[in-house]
């Protein structure tokens, strides 16, 4: 009986206020840390892989726990609706804005305000847009681990065009 | 109660078999080894039926005489496969998709252990408690 009551967790609505910004300051430390300890990345170029490393095993593990209740998915677009809504709604609180797809394996996934993005500087400034991506790498890591574990391989980029809106491009790698 | 739980990972490899006769093992390797077929079958076919073809659990892969075979498969790919006795008699349709909800969930657990390799075999004490209490060994 003692095992059952761990996995409730995941499928809590709203529940307190704490537990909001801890996410922040973790994932902002760990940003500040995989920074810290890469001294041979050349200038303007971070070295961001241990972080995208990271959002991978982290989005392989919350996929075997998000969709234990879940109906098998029909399709690939079915398994990205899933991710748009119910992964990114699990993580920050709200659902892509926007996805768009070519039908041939290409997906853009669009939002907004990306949760991590939207407390670094003033809305539509062009000052901190050099230091955006960093913050962005974990998140590419999580869908491209999430998506790995669900059997599609893929490659995931994001983009910044103004600041609380990111795009993330999703690459199926066909076989 | 269960005589054999098995898990098999995406490609087919197993990932962690339990057998409460350990000397009827290769028995029951056999058996679990053969129902895949049958798994990936199911799994083809449903892109075509209907709705209730989408639930996780595959309901009774094939029985003989003394066992019958229940699989499961997760939207991750992970199979599972449990062995009962077919003189049980309280077999119905609901205890076993309990049994394949534990299990899933004990997975879980374990798979979101940070020190798990993903595609590792599962060396969890947690899962061999929940698979001990699955199989009424404890």
């Amino acid at each position: 009986m003692k095992q059952q009551n761990v996995d409730t967790k995941t499928n809590l609505p709203d529940t307190g206020e704490a537990d909001e910004c801890l996410f922040e300051y973790l994932h902002a430390e760990m940003v500040n840390y995989v920074l810290s300890s890469k001294t041979n990345g050349k200038e303007g170029e971070e070295e961001l892989s241990p972080l995208e490393w990271m959002g991978f095993g982290v989005g392989y593990r919350i996929m075997e726990r998000l969709t234990r209740e879940w109906a098998r998915f029909k399709d690939e677009l079915d398994t990205i609706k899933f991710i748009c809504m119910d992964l990114w709604s699990s993580l920050y609180r709200k659902q892509i804005d926007n996805l768009r797809t070519n039908h041939q394996g290409v997906y853009v996934l669009h939002d907004n305000a990306f949760r991590l993005l939207t407390n670094i500087g003033a809305p539509d400034s062009t000052q901190y847009l050099r230091e955006a991506p960093r913050l962005l790498a974990f998140t590419c890591g999580l869908l491209r681990g999430s998506l790995a574990n669900l059997g599609i391989v893929s490659t995931v980029t994001a983009e910044i065009a103004t600041l609380p809106s990111c795009k993330f491009h999703v690459q199926v790698q066909r076989v | 109660m269960a005589v054999c739980v098995a898990v098999i990972g995406k490609d087919n490899s197993p990932k962690y078999i339990r057998c409460s006769d350990e000397t009827a093992a290769l028995q029951f390797h056999y058996k679990v080894h053969t129902s895949i077929d049958i798994i990936e079958e199911k799994l083809n076919t449903g892109n075509k039926m209907a709705a209730d073809v989408r639930e996780l659990f595959l309901g009774l892969l094939f029985s003989t005489e003394e066992h019958k075979i229940f699989g499961y498969a997760t939207n991750t790919k992970i199979k599972f496969i449990v062995v009962l006795q077919s003189t049980n008699a309280s077999l119905r349709d609901n205890e076993v998709r309990m049994i394949f909800r534990k299990l899933h969930s004990a997975y879980a657990n374990a798979v979101c252990n940070p020190f798990y390799v993903p595609g590792d075999q599962i060396q969890s004490k947690g899962f061999d408690t929940a698979v001990m209490e699955i199989m009424g060994v404890s």
